[in-house]
């Protein structure tokens, strides 16, 4: 963050006014607050006016303070104390919000801002040549899930390489930015697991439906695709005993949909968790992607006292019921 | 009341107090940067950090934390804070090593160096050294006006210049803009701030972001000597301390007097002591042909003795705006001496008179009294200027509640919002009359203040003194709305001038056929008064004078000395110890800080000499003598800091309504409020001030 004050003189517009629907929407606003308190309104005054015309100038502060009867360095006090108001002007098609927090930051974010940089501008708030685009890199946009992620207007687009980035700022370049889907950019579904579904996976079944995500809903593809595992067709592994089946459900970390993935490899009975060899538990892990939960949750011991005394063995043992 | 333990020292203090009030309360000195007893609370330095029993298991702000926010212990016992736990150090410490990281080590250079609240807390409370190794931050410097002189990288935040901008002064042209490491101290244009009191915020900031200008670089606070003393540049006589060096005076700060200026004082107290270096009266003069031309004192006296032998009672007298009281009861002693009367203190056309009880000419609610009002009514006067902390504290006042306040005058920004009555004698008329809107709020009030100016009641049309119906007509209004009762006298008249009140007391008025100083001007134009004497008067239409033969006796080369034929140089309020009786009626006395320039002589002293040499020798020898004398005759002025209270029913006879007014508007005299007297005329940065403020007025124009 660097030091925030009025831009120059030299683009600040001589005027401005609201329009008529924003005024309205602006007197609205203001008669939400007690009277002698209308001054709260200035942050949603502000942040209308930067909507409007794309940032805060300081004809606009001046117009804000006067309608809430505010002094104007108190507005500019407002509006220089939080970074999203935006004291520049901004590309009239697109400004470019690059996350550049940790998380996003590891993912990428630095190749992304690098692009603007080639693409736009040099510095971040500078417009580029005709003036339709700038950018400038921003705290957590809070979607950290999905990084690495910029935000445009209103939408954030998330999980970007820098190719497809390089793809939105061409489509907004061009005023097609409505064809340009926000949300992941890829296929997965908001937030969840990038490499499928680890949970819920019946309800997929039960509902009868295709799985789909929002992004290829409209039955538009997105380049950089991640193949996503059937979970589904995966074929048995192991040869389960006919006669018995335990509820696997006991162990500490096996739940009704790990039951059932474990019994269609073939597992359904303590004894066979239990026998269970190290390259017997990479095969596990490989095909449900555990990624050596096995281990972690103990399951090969716990599976031995369920097997050797039942319940109270385990209790014994681990001092606790399963469950 | 509430009780407390803090340090383990059971007190008791009322529930509103704030852990600050408390721990001082129980002796226990914080430290602090941002809070200041007049302002509102920031929290935002965290030096006042202490510990707290049982509570959040982090420092607490003892600032903004109140008594009653805290818990019990336990079993009920009382509340428990400290001050000197480890944990009370280790928070100071942090607190100052966090401020010290972006503070430039430039203390040497700094003229805030020996009176800087950082230099002093981190002496006492601070670690010997940093850990910080980055680079530090810079900030950029603003310009706030040619008074204040700003090292904005010294700045750590504690907006105090902002808040008292905004709350005591009225203005809101200061800001902190930004956040965290990159906010800034910034006004939202850069220009010249539009208050009359800024000057406060050089004594405000803790550390030496905001500085002086005019003193820059210019003395150490430990080489120079402290006199306390008080104001003239107005008639409320703030309190002021001279700070001088050898025989400069070499700044002014203000005094704690919670009487009149609290710890504020106006721009032109603070910053006028240029003008007492410059166009000093150093030795007198005696005009010869058309050139006036050094002389000396003997050259000099005897010729006024001659020239006063030859006049007989064809004398007069004015004194001007600053003169003090001993001056005035020795200059009338030798006018009546050669048996003439013609002796004026007060402006043209003042309706004011010798026999008038002292309660029509005082501000007799007292200016801390304001505070008690309810309602205040302004007749005729700007008391922004004319008296910019009585304006201070009726903004206090409104602040603090709901204060009706109406004004008969010019439309002025006061700071505070008041009702405009009308601009003319005539709304003074409805009010006196009942007739105005206004009367229903005045009759509610329980303790109504009508404040008149001088200036109108010293207005006249057609030269007749339409002042005087003006103040009967006050006196009603103030009678009317219960302002003059034993227990609340709420009539008050602001002068606009340091003399005028004392010389009212010691009857420097014409009185037995004396000539008032219009008169004087007048029979001076018909060759009919031989000689005049100005005590340092300078506000007064001179050009009449020329068949006169005019003594100055003054300290500065203004007006009156232009059209002066013999100029014997006195003592301006800093080099003589003088008696001031403010507008309040308060006794004041001035105390030496420097000598006078050059042969330059106390005023009293020069007239006695005077006497001396035309056989009419004042019966005394020296200042007490001549103060013993005084106080025989009039002994409320030996009671220092006292008020002789008006008479109410002498007061009630003067209320009456004039059945025919003539029609003027009512406007302030003050015209350049930086330029009221002959010592800011002569001073640089006043007119530095007058330029800065012609130009942000073109520039909102």
């Amino acid at each position: 963050m660097s030091v925030r004050r009025l831009a120059d003189d030299s683009v600040q517009p001589s005027s401005f006014s609201f329009t008529k629907e924003n005024l309205a929407w602006a007197k609205k606003r203001i008669a939400l607050y007690p009277k002698g308190r209308e001054q709260s309104a200035i942050i949603p005054l502000l942040m209308r006016a930067q909507e409007q015309s794309g940032w805060v100038s300081k004809a606009a502060i001046e117009k804000c303070a006067d309608m809430v009867n505010m002094p104007y360095i108190r507005a500019l006090e407002v509006a220089t104390f939080y970074t999203q108001f935006q004291l520049q002007p901004v590309g009239s098609k697109a400004h470019i919000q690059i996350c550049g927090t940790t998380p996003c930051m590891l993912r990428g974010a630095e190749d992304l801002r690098a692009l603007c940089q080639r693409k736009i501008a040099k510095k971040a708030h500078q417009l580029n040549e005709d003036g339709t685009l700038s950018w400038e890199e921003v705290e957590c946009a809070g979607a950290c899930v999905n990084a690495p992620i910029v935000t445009i207007g209103k939408d954030t687009y998330e999980d970007l390489t820098v190719e497809r980035l390089e793809e939105i700022i061409d489509a907004f370049a061009a005023g097609k930015a409505k064809e340009i889907t926000p949300g992941p950019q890829i296929d997965r579904q908001f937030s969840a697991p990038a490499n499928g579904f680890t949970s819920l996976l019946n309800l997929n079944n039960i509902s009868g439906k295709e799985k789909k995500s929002p992004a290829n809903s409209k039955g538009k593809k997105t380049k950089n695709r991640v193949k996503s595992v059937n979970e589904n067709k995966q074929a048995t592994l192991f040869s389960a005993p006919k006669d018995k089946k335990d509820d696997l459900k006991l162990i500490s970390g096996i739940g009704a949909v790990l039951e059932k993935k474990l019994n269609n490899l073939g597992i359904t009975t303590f004894a066979q968790l239990a026998a269970l060899k190290k390259a017997d538990i990479k095969k596990i892990d490989d095909a449900l992607s555990f990624k050596g939960r096995i281990e972690r949750d103990e399951w090969i011991k716990q599976a031995k006292a369920l097997a050797k005394g039942g319940v109270e063995e385990y209790i014994r043992q681990f001092g606790k019921k399963p469950v | 009341m509430t009780q407390i333990k803090v340090d383990g020292e059971l007190i008791e203090v009322p529930d509103y107090y704030t852990l600050m009030q408390a721990a001082e309360a129980a002796g226990k000195q914080i430290p602090r940067f941002c809070f200041h007893e007049r302002l509102s609370v920031a929290g935002n330095c965290r030096m006042c950090l202490v510990e707290v029993k049982g509570g959040p298991p982090k420092p607490q702000a003892s600032c903004a934390m109140g008594v009653k926010d805290l818990r019990p212990g336990p079993n009920g016992e009382p509340a428990e804070i400290f001050t000197n736990t480890p944990m009370v150090k280790k928070a100071r410490e942090g607190v100052l090593e966090f401020l010290l990281i972006n503070h430039p080590l430039d203390c040497p250079i700094c003229d805030q160096g020996g009176e800087c609240d950082l230099q002093d807390q981190a002496m006492a409370f601070g670690l010997d050294s940093s850990r910080f190794t980055e680079n530090k931050r810079i900030v950029e410097d603003k310009y706030l006006g040619p008074l204040i002189k700003t090292i904005m990288t010294r700045c750590i935040h504690c907006t105090r210049c902002v808040r008292f901008t905004t709350e005591i002064a009225g203005i809101n042209e200061l800001g902190l803009l930004g956040r965290g490491e990159d906010a800034q101290i910034t006004p939202y244009i850069e220009r010249a701030l539009s208050s009359e009191l800024v000057g406060n915020i050089v004594d405000l900031c803790p550390v030496g972001a905001l500085t002086s200008r005019p003193y820059a670089f210019t003395a150490r606070p430990w080489e120079l000597t402290k006199t306390e003393t008080i104001d003239v540049m107005d008639a409320l006589g703030s309190a002021i301390r001279v700070d001088s060096r050898g025989c400069e005076v070499m700044r002014i700060l203000p005094r704690i007097n919670e009487d009149i200026n609290e710890e504020w004082i106006s721009d032109k107290t603070r910053y006028v002591w240029d003008g007492l270096k410059r166009q000093r009266l150093d030795r007198p003069y005696v005009r010869k042909g058309k050139k006036l031309v050094e002389a000396n004192w003997d050259e000099a006296l005897n010729l006024v003795a001659r020239k006063i032998k030859k006049a007989g009672n064809r004398v007069g007298a004015i004194a001007g705006d600053l003169a003090g009281v001993e001056e005035m009861y020795a200059l009338k002693k030798l006018i009546n001496s050669v048996g003439s009367n013609n002796i004026d203190c007060r402006p043209p056309m003042s309706a004011l008179e010798a026999n008038m009880d002292r309660g029509v000419y005082i501000f007799n609610p007292t200016i801390a009294g304001i505070e008690e009002s309810d309602c205040i009514l302004i007749i005729g006067a700007n008391p922004r200027f004319e008296a910019s902390l009585l304006n201070v504290r009726i903004r206090k006042t409104w602040r603090a509640k709901d204060l009706p306040i109406g004004l008969v005058g010019q439309r002025v920004d006061l700071t505070y919002d008041y009702t405009h009555l009308g601009e003319d004698i005539d709304s003074v008329k409805a009010l006196a009359t009942g007739s105005h809107k206004f009367n229903k709020i005045l009759k509610k009030a329980k303790k109504p203040i009508v404040i008149v100016g001088e200036g109108a009641i010293s207005l006249a049309k057609n030269s007749k003194k339409t002042g005087r119906d003006i103040l009967s007509m006050s006196l009603m209004i103030a009678n009317n709305a219960g302002a003059l009762r034993e227990d609340w006298n709420g009539f008050g008249l602001l002068h606009n001038a340091a003399a005028r009140v004392g010389g009212l007391d010691i009857g420097f008025v014409p009185d037995n056929g004396g000539a008032s100083s219009l008169e004087q001007l007048e029979l001076a134009k018909k060759g009919e008064l031989d000689i005049i004497f100005l005590l340092g008067a300078d506000e007064y239409d001179l050009q009449s004078l020329d068949k006169t033969f005019v003594v100055y006796i003054g300290s500065h080369g203004d007006v009156g000395a232009h059209h002066a034929d013999v100029i014997l140089p006195a003592a301006a309020y800093t080099e003589k110890s003088a008696i001031y009786v403010n507008s309040e009626g308060r006794v004041q006395m001035t105390k030496r800080a420097v000598f006078p320039p050059g042969e330059a002589k106390e005023d009293w002293a020069i007239i006695r000499a005077l006497s001396a040499r035309i056989d009419k020798i004042l019966p005394f020898d020296n200042l007490a003598q001549l103060r013993e004398k005084l106080y025989a005759e009039f002994p409320h002025l030996q009671n220092i800091n006292q008020i002789k209270a008006g008479n109410i029913s002498a007061m009630k006879k003067l209320a009456k309504i004039p059945a025919k007014t003539s029609n003027v508007l009512l406007r302030s005299p003050i015209k350049e409020y930086y330029l009221t007297n002959a010592i800011a005329r002569a001073s640089k940065i006043m007119a530095e001030c007058v330029k800065a403020r012609r130009e942000r007025e073109g520039a909102n124009r």
